[in-house]
């Protein structure tokens, strides 16, 4: 591996011999990004923060309501709503705080292709995603068993599961792509909160932009998702709006967020 | 080694870089000299594509810096050593560098102990070190892959003057073993030392290259300074040579090697108590030539800056 070794230099040659080292593996990668979550305090933080409001929103939800409500659907309903709003933070960290403490420098001195380093990000974040997800399932079929009503675990339906699941995952991509658009952690965390509420807000006001709602707005575009839990699937329609609104809100401002760190110059 | 070819990088109507070339050798240290915001920083960022060149190129052993496989084996990088996430402990960064070049382990212990940080320095975390610490840190994951090439900017800044002879001996001894160092520094006299090859920088654009001897060649004519126990008869030997010979404080200044002085002191039976090169030093040449480039226009205040600075 280690060619260049300056002793083993025989004569000064002009030339670097890399034909005997690889380029860094993707998966190396991967790793690193991971790694770079939990290896600060503040990454601890946050990764423990998620674990226990998950955990404490159950609790209250399993003392909170009577026997026949405690279905595995609805706590996995009632996980959501903490994990969606921590989960988007840790992809915004992993993007950000490579600008705010100026590491950037030294990841891109060491893996000059930043489409690698961001799509390492992004699978990271997602990783983290899905350990998020299945520590939910695992804590939400647990409560289910303890106290449960009877028959808990009727009407779960694999499909509402992946949706939910993806559901989670855009969310993360989200924080991930205000990441990579803004570079500036407080920025991108506003953005990423007040952007769909005010744009709930404005769609719900204006009676004339109410109707496109559901074409244009996230969270109405999302409302039948939490809704559905329980009830009836989602129609053709409203995958349709699913999809609008995550391609206006996530996919593009992903590519535009991608497409400004590859151009970036890197301080 | 490193081959900078007509580089040029602008900021809209600002030229950062104006048409820079020069090469590094190996075996050899390269000091990058040159007053603040002369553009040394911009030109190593550029090196390993950090920031995009406007014009021309910048290789490294012939090859674009992204077409270096793994670089971190090849291509020793330190242009920041503050640029560390604050909350990671110095060993953590070292592990993130090591794991993403495929480094075992034991290769950060070994760079811990070559920088000398202690294994209680190495897990404070980064916001808890001094500068003079962070250089060392910086220097270490610079190394961490046993590169070929080292690309260092102002290396020295913040250490004491045990680090600093700490980090010239190391350098020195890195070139001695066939590697090519480029380091740059705002300070001509942690160059001086331990460059074999200096290119001066202002304002862009290169006023001077060359080793330390060619470059002292160009700052002017010979003289000396000399004192001896009869200055008027040596003052006398050296005009019948054709010299001229100024008092100067309890000598004289002769427009002469120190060779041709002392020649003539021998012929004409002068004791000489003190003999010295008289002519400008490096220093002189530096802020001479970088004086148009000099924010503050006249070297004097430029010296005084420095010497500020240094404190």
């Amino acid at each position: 591996m280690s060619t260049t070794t300056p002793s083993s230099a025989s004569g000064p040659s002009m030339t670097l011999d890399v034909s005997g080292t690889p380029k860094v593996p993707f998966t190396r990668l991967v790793g690193v990004e991971l790694r770079k979550i939990y290896d600060t305090r503040a990454g601890r933080w946050l990764l423990g923060a998620i674990v226990l409001i998950t955990a404490a929103i159950m609790t209250i939800f399993f003392f909170a309501t009577d026997a026949p409500d405690r279905t595995f659907g609805n706590f996995i309903g009632i996980s959501a709503t903490p994990q969606g709003f921590l989960l988007p933070v840790l992809g915004v960290l992993l993007v950000t705080s490579e600008w705010s403490q100026r590491t950037a420098m030294v990841t891109f001195a060491l893996e000059p292709s930043r489409g690698k380093v961001i799509a390492a990000k992004t699978i990271a974040a997602l990783l983290f995603g899905i350990a998020a997800f299945v520590a939910a399932l695992a804590v939400a079929a647990l409560c289910t068993l303890l106290g449960g009503a009877e028959g808990g675990f009727d009407g779960i339906e694999g499909t509402l599961f992946g949706l939910f699941l993806a559901l989670q995952l855009f969310t993360i991509l989200q924080g991930v792509a205000y990441g990579l658009l803004l570079l500036n952690t407080p920025a991108a965390i506003v953005t990423l909160f007040v952007a769909p509420i005010a744009s709930t807000i404005v769609f719900n006001l204006v009676s004339a932009l109410r109707d496109l709602a559901p074409w244009l707005d996230l969270s109405t575009a999302q409302a039948p998702l939490f809704e559905s839990f329980g009830g009836a699937g989602l129609t053709g329609e409203q995958y349709a709006q699913l999809g609008t609104t995550t391609l206006i809100w996530i996919v593009i401002p992903f590519v535009l967020g991608w497409l400004r760190v590859l151009r970036a110059e890197v301080k | 080694m490193i081959k900078v070819d007509r580089l040029t990088r602008t900021y809209g109507g600002f030229t950062a870089v104006d048409d820079v070339s020069f090469t590094c050798q190996p075996g050899r240290v390269t000091g990058f000299l040159g007053p603040n915001g002369a553009g040394k920083t911009t030109t190593m960022r550029i090196m390993v594509g950090l920031t995009p060149a406007t014009r021309g190129t910048a290789t490294i052993g012939g090859l674009d810096y992204h077409d270096i496989p793994n670089p971190g084996r090849h291509v020793g990088v330190l242009l920041d050593a503050g640029a560390q996430h604050a909350g990671r402990t110095g060993r953590e960064i070292l592990t993130l560098g090591a794991k993403t070049m495929g480094l075992p382990m034991s290769r950060v212990d070994e760079m811990l102990a070559l920088v000398s940080l202690t294994d209680a320095e190495a897990k404070r975390r980064m916001r808890n070190y001094s500068l003079g610490m962070k250089q060392r840190l910086g220097i270490a994951h610079a190394l961490l892959g046993d590169p070929s090439v080292l690309i260092l900017d102002e290396p020295a800044n913040g250490l004491d003057p045990a680090g600093i002879r700490w980090m010239r001996d190391l350098l020195k001894g890195y070139a001695n073993r066939g590697g090519t160092v480029l380091l740059s520094s705002h300070l001509l006299n942690e160059v001086e030392l331990v460059a074999d090859e200096m290119i001066l920088i202002g304002r862009g654009k290169i006023v001077a290259q060359g080793d330390k001897a060619s470059l002292l060649a160009q700052s002017g004519p010979a003289a000396s300074l000399v004192t001896s126990l009869d200055n008027e008869r040596l003052a006398g030997a050296l005009r019948a040579k054709g010299y001229a010979a100024a008092p100067a404080g309890s000598g004289l200044r002769v427009d002469a090697e120190p060779a041709e002085v002392g020649r003539a002191a021998l012929e004409a039976g002068v004791v000489l108590t003190d003999l010295r090169s008289g002519a400008r030093g490096l220093e002189d040449l530096f802020l001479e030539l970088t004086a148009g480039t000099q924010r503050e226009g006249h070297p004097e205040a430029a010296t005084q800056l420095q010497e500020g600075a240094q404190a």
